[in-house]
Formats: structure tokens, C-alpha cells, sequence
């Protein structure tokens, strides 16, 4: 009965589309022949696209709007299918082999796009613990990266320190730059948090910048040296691949330790943090402390990414950490799943890898990236994987749920 | 005397208005005690006061724990006073709604557990020895209050009666001596109101608390409280027994706005 409004609401979209992109798509200036060319068919294009889009959209948020209370209550069905030991076991195997083969099946190319789509999942799953784990939405999450790699960096040059030394030493000092920005914000929740922690990663970029005498400024540093083997030396090609497995342990660490922060003391006191600051220091958390150690813990992952990104591209300066790589690292936590682990993951490859593979579509990147955000939000605000809650069991009498 | 709870002179001010005024109050060991005024008399204030939410202009605050010592209460954080032994729950229910029940419950339990990073991260023999003894704790919590049921149900998604008392097995499992309840029958129909004050009886001698209570409901406060404190404008105009209070002139006059006939 309603279809007849929504067929009246998506005309009205395709007519509004039509103006709106009337200028680009239809007319087009020929400079050569001085002419006008009127491209009349796109105007039917655009108007057709943009009726059945906004029409199948509409149903789709229709039927989402009836099954608001099921789709909460029962867990969606991607999710069912990673809980079900059937399928999970073997295709975790499965990963794990082709985890293990895929340098020596693929190419130095390959590989080395890999390994940075792996430092994303590092950089993701570390900004989770923030983001995901206690609520805090740093969107300057990119300056204890540039804090990892440039410490690295710079350590190297000026003591040469190696790799093995200076991987907890940047990791550390990426932790306590955690609790220094984290001391200043402690007030702030939401978007004010997330402006001044913006404000941070600019500052930090900008000294990077223009602090010649300390960071060299815009040029960088060159020659970091590459992780050593055990004293053997190592060409790019096996390098690239030695880094690959770095990478792929790394990573693996730090799901280890994020799982099990997260059904931890410490892990539950975030989610309440990030559930109700007053209620959660009035049940005795100190609210301090809980999040500075979120903040440090997430930055020790940016951290170690920041080392392993400057061992492995051997060159960095300050146009690696711009403002575009934290917006990416949370781009990747929100579509990935907030506090999911197996999201970040595809999330991360998925913003990584997608682009270097679909080169054909490379100008549209930018458009196409604006799109999946906001259909993604759209449609499944919740992240590809949503996060679910641990459950326990007990012996229970058998008891009948009254509203008592 | 044996007083767990000693106010004397609280005052609080929001900037020209004063919401306390020399407020007095003691509480004795095992007592329900109940504070009772119109709308906007400070009662609330009177506990977030107390709790730490709200730092007093002036006045102090004793408490004398029944295991520990004396103790003054002046400029310490919401979560060391909790620490204490002062418990609470919220007047507009706060449960950290996308937790479920027993989570919620666990959550009380953090400040008499230790546990750290390292702890999390090794999960080593004590820290599993005092994860099960939190979940274990909670249940056998949720057990007393009657929400076993409930327990891996999203806070959120509960009936509004069950969110009330899962407010007070949260603030039980802080291990209190002392239980501030702002307004736990609100929007409760007769019939669990009349549980809840069974209830509260039985948490009272379950876990030695003392109990003060803030309600508009007098049934409830008649029958549980065995001192009334009111409070209007900020100043306490009347105290005593329910008996005393319910034939005060100054308190008819304050709740319904005219003179008593004498």
C-alpha cells in the first residue's frame, strides 16, 4: 500500500540526482571544435540509476525497520557462521596454510602489499583497544605510529641502535606519548576527544615537519636499516618476505593480547567506561587510570607498527603520518566492527588491498571508498563483524523470567 | 552510638543557589533510614555529596566503616569513596545497557579485585583464581536479588522492575556498608513495590548494610524506614520516626503547600 510513496519519494530523488549532475554529465564543452555537445542519454541514465537505487534502498531500510528487534536479539548470519565449529576450524586452517605459503606462491609484489595491508591490521586492531574497547575516539592515532617509526629512526641514526633493540623502545615510547596526550583529554568524551586528539597528531606532523635540526624536516630520514636475521644478509626480495612473517607474528601477538585483555578485569572496566562514565566510577573504577591504559596499550601496537613500517620501508618522513592514515585506521575499525577482531581484519585488507588490486578503477578510488562508508553506515551500522558478548554458563533451577 | 554515617553542616552551592544547607544526618549501624521532600530539595545533591560527585562547599562528612577505620570523607575521587564502602544507585536507572547482567554485576567487583595487565595478558594462576571468584560472586549475588535468569540477557533488554534491582546487585557487589538507593520503587506498580521493600529487608541482614534511602512513595518509606529525614529547600525541616513525621505540620505544609490546622 505504501509502495505508491515510495515510488513518489525515489521519482522525486532521480529528479533531484538529474539536476544535481546535470552541469557534469550532460553538458560537456568541446574546446577544440568550440561546440557545445548536449549528452542527453546520460540525463536517462542518472535518472533511471538514481530511481531503482533509492527505491531498493528504501525497501531495504523498510523491511531493516520491521526486524529492528530480531536482528539484535539474534546474532547476524556472518556471525553464526564464525561460531560455528564446522566451518571455523577448517577455515582457519585454511588461512593458516595460506597465511604460511602465500610468499613463496606469490610474488615480491604481492608480498610486499601484504605486509602493508598487515601493519593496517596492526594499526587497527591497536586503535580498536581505544576506539572499540573504551569508547575513546582518537582520530590522532597516526602520531604514536610516527612516534614508533621515528624513533626507530632516529635512535638508529644517532646511537645506532638495531632493530631487535629499538622494536620495545619504540613500543614504549609510543605508550608513554599514550598517557601524555592521554592526560590532557581525560575530561573529554566524543567529538570534543576526538578534535583534540586531531589537534595532537597535527602538532606532532607539524614538529616532525619543521623541526630540522631533530626530525630533518621534510626530506626524512633515509637508509633505516632492515630487521637483521641473525647476522645473515639478506637481499630485498628475501627481506620483503622476512618481514612478511614478521608482520604476520606481530599481528597474531596482538590479537593474542587483545582477546585476552578483552574478557579481562581491565577489558570489562573500558566497556563500562565507554557504557556510562559516572555509573562506572561509582562502582569503584577509577576512571584515570583505566583510561590512560587504554590509551597506552593502543598506542603501544602503533608503536611497534611505526618500527616495523620504517625497518621495512627504510625511508620515512612526515607525509606517511598525515591526517588521511588515522582517518583510514578508523575507517578500518568502524567497517570492520567496533571491539571485533576478525572485522579489523577484513576491514584492513579490504581498504588496502582493494585499491592496489582495482587499479583500472583508481580515479574513482576516493568516490567509491565515500560510497562503501556511507552505504556501510547505512546498512549495517554495526560493522561488518558486530561484536558479541561472552556468555556464561551455570546450573540453573529452572526458573521462570517474571518481571518479579 | 554506634553511627556508620556522620553528616555535619553539608553545604553545597551551584553557583547562586544554595541546594544544601546545613544539613545534618547520622546513620546507625543496620538502620533503614529514609529521606523524604518535595521535588528539587536536594536530596539527590545530598548523595552525590556524599559519594563524591559533588565536592561540599562545606561540612563534613564521617564515616565509621564496622571493619576498618574512621574515616573523613574531603577530596577524594567517585571510585576510592566506593572503595570505601558506600554504595549507590542512580534515581534515572544507569546500567551499562549493552553489557549483559552478570557483566554488569562483575563490574561491582573491580575495586576489591587486582588483577592488572600483565595478569590479563598471562592470565596466570591467581588471575584465574580471581576471574572465577568474580563470576561466582556475581552469580551467587544475582541468586539473592532473583535475577539468575537474567544473567547473560543484555542489561539493556531487561523488564524496568529487574533493571532497578540490578542496579542495587551492582551496587552490592561493591561489598558496601552502606547503601544509598535514590528512588529504587520509582515507576514500580504496588505489587513489586511490595517486593522490593521485602527486598530490602533481606539484603539488609544478608550483607550487614546499613541503608539510606531516598523516596516519594510513602508506603514504602513508612514501612521500611526507622528514621525519616526531610529535607526542602536544602534544609532538613523535620526528623524523626514515621510515627513523628507523619503528623508534622512542617512537613504537610512543605508537600502540600498550606498551613496545618493546629
Amino acid at each position: 500500500m505504501k509502495i505508491a510513496d515510495e515510488l513518489k519519494k525515489s521519482f522525486f530523488i532521480a529528479l533531484w540526482f538529474i539536476l544535481l549532475t546535470f552541469p557534469i554529465m550532460v553538458i560537456r564543452v568541446n574546446t577544440i571544435e568550440q561546440v557545445v555537445v548536449w549528452r542527453w542519454e546520460n540525463l536517462l541514465y542518472v535518472g533511471i540509476g538514481s530511481f531503482v537505487l533509492s527505491f531498493l534502498c528504501q525497501l531495504f531500510l523498510k523491511k531493516r525497520s520491521q526486524s529492528i528487534q530480531t536482528i539484535s536479539a539474534t546474532p547476524s548470519p556472518l556471525r553464526r557462521l564464525l561460531d560455528e565449529p564446522k566451518f571455523n576450524r577448517p577455515a582457519l586452517i585454511l588461512i593458516a596454510i595460506f597465511t604460511l605459503i602465500f610468499p613463496l606462491i606469490f610474488s615480491h609484489y604481492q608480498v610486499n602489499i601484504m605486509t602493508t595491508a598487515l601493519i593496517y591490521v596492526m594499526l587497527g586492531l591497536g586503535l580498536n583497544i581505544e576506539v572499540g574497547l573504551a569508547g575513546l575516539l582518537d582520530l590522532g592515532y597516526v602520531a604514536f605510529y610516527a612516534v614508533g617509526a621515528y624513533s626507530y629512526a632516529l635512535l638508529n641514526y644517532h646511537f645506532g641502535l638495531g632493530f631487535w633493540t629499538l622494536l620495545p623502545v619504540g613500543a614504549i615510547l609510543a605508550a608513554f606519548f599514550g598517557i601524555i596526550v592521554g592526560f590532557p583529554v581525560l575530561r573529554l568524551r566524543g567529538d570534543y576527544l576526538a578534535i583534540v586528539t586531531l589537534g595532537f597528531a597535527e602538532i606532532t606532523r607539524l614538529i616532525l615537519e619543521n623541526w630540522n635540526a631533530f626530525s630533518f624536516g621534510p626530506s626524512g630520514i633515509s637508509n633505516i636499516p632492515r630487521p637483521g636475521f641473525f647476522g645473515i644478509n639478506l637481499n630485498s626480495e628475501q627481506s620483503a618476505i622476512y618481514m612478511y612473517y614478521l608482520l604476520v607474528a606481530f599481528c597474531l601477538l596482538a590479537i593474542f593480547v587483545i582477546l585476552r585483555l578483552k574478557n579481562s578485569r581491565i577489558g570489562r572496566a573500558w566497556n563500562a567506561l565507554r557504557e556510562d562514565e559516572l555509573a562506572c566510577q561509582a562502582m569503584g573504577i577509577d576512571k584515570t587510570k583505566t583510561k590512560l591504559t587504554a590509551f597506552a596499550l593502543g598506542a603501544t601496537w602503533a608503536g611497534f607498527a611505526g618500527v616495523l613500517f620504517a625497518a621495512k620501508t627504510t625511508f620515512i618522513n612526515p607525509a606517511s603520518f598525515t591526517f588521511m592514515e588515522s582517518a583510514m585506521i578508523l575507517s578500518i575499525v568502524v567497517l570492520g566492527g567496533m571491539g571485533s577482531i576478525v572485522g579489523v581484519f577484513i576491514a584492513a585488507l579490504a581498504i588496502i588491498l582493494l585499491p592496489e588490486y582495482l587499479r583500472v578503477f583508481s580515479d574513482y578510488r576516493m568516490i567509491l571508498f565515500g560510497a562503501a562508508l556511507i552505504a556501510m553506515m547505512i546498512f549495517r551500522p554495526q560493522g561488518i563483524v558486530a561484536d558479541i558478548r561472552k556468555k556464561y554458563e551455570f546450573h540453573k533451577n529452572n526458573c521462570s523470567k517474571s518481571t518479579g | 552510638m554506634d553511627n556508620v554515617l556522620e553528616i555535619k553542616n553539608l553545604t553545597m552551592n551551584f553557583g547562586g543557589l544554595r541546594a544544601l544547607e546545613n544539613v545534618s544526618l547520622e546513620i546507625k549501624k543496620g538502620e533503614i533510614e529514609a529521606l523524604i521532600g518535595p521535588n528539587g530539595a536536594g536530596k539527590t545533591t545530598l548523595f552525590n555529596c556524599l559519594t563524591g560527585v559533588y565536592k561540599p562547599a562545606a561540612g563534613d562528612i564521617f564515616i565509621y566503616p564496622p571493619q576498618g577505620k574512621p574515616r573523613r570523607l574531603h577530596n577524594l575521587k567517585i571510585n576510592q569513596i566506593t572503595a570505601l564502602g558506600i554504595a549507590r544507585t542512580f534515581q534515572n536507572i544507569r546500567l551499562f545497557g549493552g553489557m549483559t547482567v552478570l557483566e554488569n554485576v562483575m563490574i561491582g567487583r573491580h575495586c576489591r579485585t587486582v588483577a592488572g595487565i600483565a595478569g590479563a595478558i598471562l592470565r596466570n594462576k591467581s588471575t584465574r583464581a580471581e576471574e572465577e571468584s568474580i563470576v561466582h560472586e556475581s552469580y551467587s549475588i544475582l541468586e539473592k536479588i532473583g535475577l539468575d535468569c537474567f544473567v547473560n540477557d543484555l542489561a539493556k533488554n531487561l523488564p524496568y522492575g529487574a533493571q532497578r534491582r540490578l542496579e542495587i546487585a551492582r551496587a552490592l557487589a561493591t561489598g558496601p556498608f552502606l547503601l544509598l538507593l535514590d528512588e529504587p520503587a520509582a515507576g514500580m506498580n504496588p505489587q513489586e513495590t511490595k517486593e522490593l521493600e521485602d527486598l530490602i529487608y533481606r539484603l539488609r541482614d544478608d550483607f550487614n548494610l546499613s541503608i539510606l534511602l531516598i523516596e516519594h512513595d510513602m508506603k514504602l518509606v513508612m514501612n521500611l524506614a526507622q528514621n525519616i529525614f526531610v529535607l526542602d529547600y536544602g534544609e532538613e525541616i523535620a526528623r524523626g520516626t514515621p510515627q513523628d513525621i507523619r503528623h508534622n505540620p512542617a512537613v504537610i505544609k512543605a508537600y502540600l503547600g498550606v498551613e496545618a490546622s493546629a
